[in-house]
């Protein structure tokens, strides 16, 4: 008894659950999602010009600002260390279309942080994605702005000025699938470079930041859902490597669905909530108004979230029905 | 009669207090429907405190007729005859805002707070109480809609009460007039006023343990 109180090795540490722990802090977590987002400022710069620079910083700016603004009116500390505000504000930069009027950016950041975060207690409380709560208050605000598409830089022809779907959807134009992977399309900035993002997004996944489980489930279940009806139909429907490419999928899978606070908690239910994205996707893209419908498919499915935990949570170990 | 409250109190209370919108959360369909402008939420307020104060009066009057099984059918024709005035009335003298209020005005029959005065206070209180209330009340939910439908044009349009308020360069926000403006206005207005009520309430705790400790010291 005396030895092991004098010897602090032996000490029995008793604590509650959870017992296996991230191998990352939040803080540096945050800060490893901002290195794998790095590539895709980095193509939406070279194909959309340094303005584009500008919209992002804007739009970190204001989200820090609107943090910091918030937790000193409610008297808490100032978290904006953890690095939420600057994700949020990095991925709404990247989300809007190249040429951005500025001050608009910033109505999406303020928004982005105080309605889509704050309101509901801060990090860790929200119900939906920030970023994308912004960008839905933009499309919503601002239709004609945010469905205003600049001609990247290397555009080969006028067509580009319009998104892959957009063209598809209402010109039957096929965007061939070099452009679509290396990202010399229309689109948002940060969408549009396939390559750019599947390197952040394959980064995160190896490190273990992100789960795997999300951005894979999300992609096959697309790949299926697209091959199906590319089967039926192969000149109404595009090929299922024109919808993993084309539009916001791969920005969306990598960097919005799989937000810790908003996806599920256990394998079956992100996996459920993969597929429930491109469900909802190919729903929108195919018979929808829109021509794109990630950003729609995944605050849907951030709603859901919570009763995907509800109904997969795992039986307690011995417990017999 | 003394336990009874003053009749200024009877009035303020539907105000702030016992707000309809803020506080009883009744009657938010026409409030989120229509106030995309500020004469749209004050028409239909107007309209409403109009058949809130007929029908409280003329249900007040009645009210040891109507037998208890039948009250809610009586309430509601009551409310339907003056809701018939009003709309009548609109089309023939104001055909276009009748025109942007649409079916609310024939919906005013099934707003919660008309009903729900009825049923709380109307048929429990004397005739000329009922109308002071129906009037707090009202104003209460003129107040409201006012205040939704002046931040809603504002910020959608850029005007108020048609008038230009903001600078040009203003690019107006479309969600505001979409049903989802409605809906971030309402909820960020009860949270303000939320907010305000529990600060109150904390400070006047405050005081008192500040009392409590000042005759204790004495």
């Amino acid at each position: 008894m005396l030895e092991t109180k004098q010897n602090p090795t032996y000490k029995l540490e008793l604590t509650s659950s959870p017992h296996i722990h991230s191998r990352w802090s939040t803080m540096q977590a945050m800060w490893l999602v901002v290195i794998a987002i790095i590539p895709t400022v980095i193509a939406s710069v070279l194909f959309f010009g340094f303005y584009q620079l500008l919209i992002i910083l804007v739009s970190v700016g204001f989200a820090l600002g609107t943090e910091a603004a918030i937790k000193a009116m409610r008297k808490r500390e100032i978290t904006i260390k953890d690095g939420s505000g600057l994700i949020t504000g990095l991925l709404l930069g990247l989300i809007v279309p190249p040429n951005f009027s500025l001050s608009s950016t910033a109505l999406g950041a303020i928004v982005a942080v105080a309605i889509g975060k704050e309101v509901f207690g801060g990090l860790g409380y929200n119900i939906f994605n920030p970023a994308l709560v912004g960008r839905a208050f933009l499309q919503a605000a601002f239709p004609v702005p945010m469905t205003t598409w600049a001609q990247p830089n290397f555009a080969a022809d006028g067509i580009s000025s319009a998104t892959p779907l957009s063209a598809f959807k209402f010109d039957s134009i096929i965007t061939n699938n070099q452009s679509l992977v290396l990202g010399n399309i229309g689109g948002s900035l940060g969408e549009t470079s396939a390559i750019a993002v599947l390197i952040g997004g394959i980064f995160l996944i190896a490190i273990g930041v992100v789960n795997w489980r999300i951005p894979v489930s999300t992609i096959l279940s697309l790949f299926l859902f697209a091959s199906l009806f590319h089967t039926i139909d192969s000149v109404k429907y595009a090929t299922p490597m024109f919808h993993l490419f084309a539009g916001g999928f791969l920005f969306g899978t990598f960097f919005m669905a799989t937000e810790w606070v908003t996806s599920p908690l256990t394998a079956k239910g992100m996996w459920i909530y993969g597929i429930g994205i491109s469900l909802i996707l190919i729903l929108i893209r195919i018979f929808g108004g829109l021509p794109e419908g990630v950003m729609y498919s995944i605050l849907l499915m951030n709603g859901f979230v919570p009763l995907i935990n509800k109904f997969t949570r795992p039986k307690t170990f011995g417990k017999v029905k | 009669m003394s336990s009874k409250p003053s009749l200024s109190n009877e009035f303020v209370k539907g105000l702030w207090e016992n707000n309809p919108i803020f506080k009883q959360v009744l009657g938010t369909c026409p409030t989120l429907a229509v106030t995309v402008s500020a004469i749209n939420g004050i028409a239909m307020a107007l309209a409403t405190t109009f058949v809130l104060v007929f029908s409280s009066l003329i249900v007040s009057l009645v009210r040891k007729l109507i037998p208890t099984q039948v009250r809610i059918a009586s309430y509601i024709l009551i409310i339907a005859t003056f809701v018939t005035i009003v709309d009548l009335v609109m089309k023939a003298q104001f055909p276009e805002l009748s025109k942007s209020l649409g079916p609310y005005i024939p919906l005013i029959v099934v707003n919660c707070i008309i009903l729900g005065r009825q049923e709380a206070f109307a048929s429990k209180n004397s005739p000329f109480r009922s109308v002071i209330d129906a009037l707090g009340m009202g104003s209460g939910f003129l107040l409201a809609l006012f205040v939704l439908g002046s931040l809603r044009e504002i910020f959608g349009s850029g005007t108020i009460l048609g008038l230009q308020v903001m600078p040009n360069f203003y690019e107006p926000w479309l969600i505001m007039i979409l049903p989802a403006g409605a809906f971030l206005t309402l909820g960020l207005l009860m949270g303000l006023s939320n907010f305000y009520v529990t600060h109150k309430k904390k400070i006047e705790k405050e005081n008192i343990i500040q009392e409590y400790l000042k005759i204790k010291a004495t």
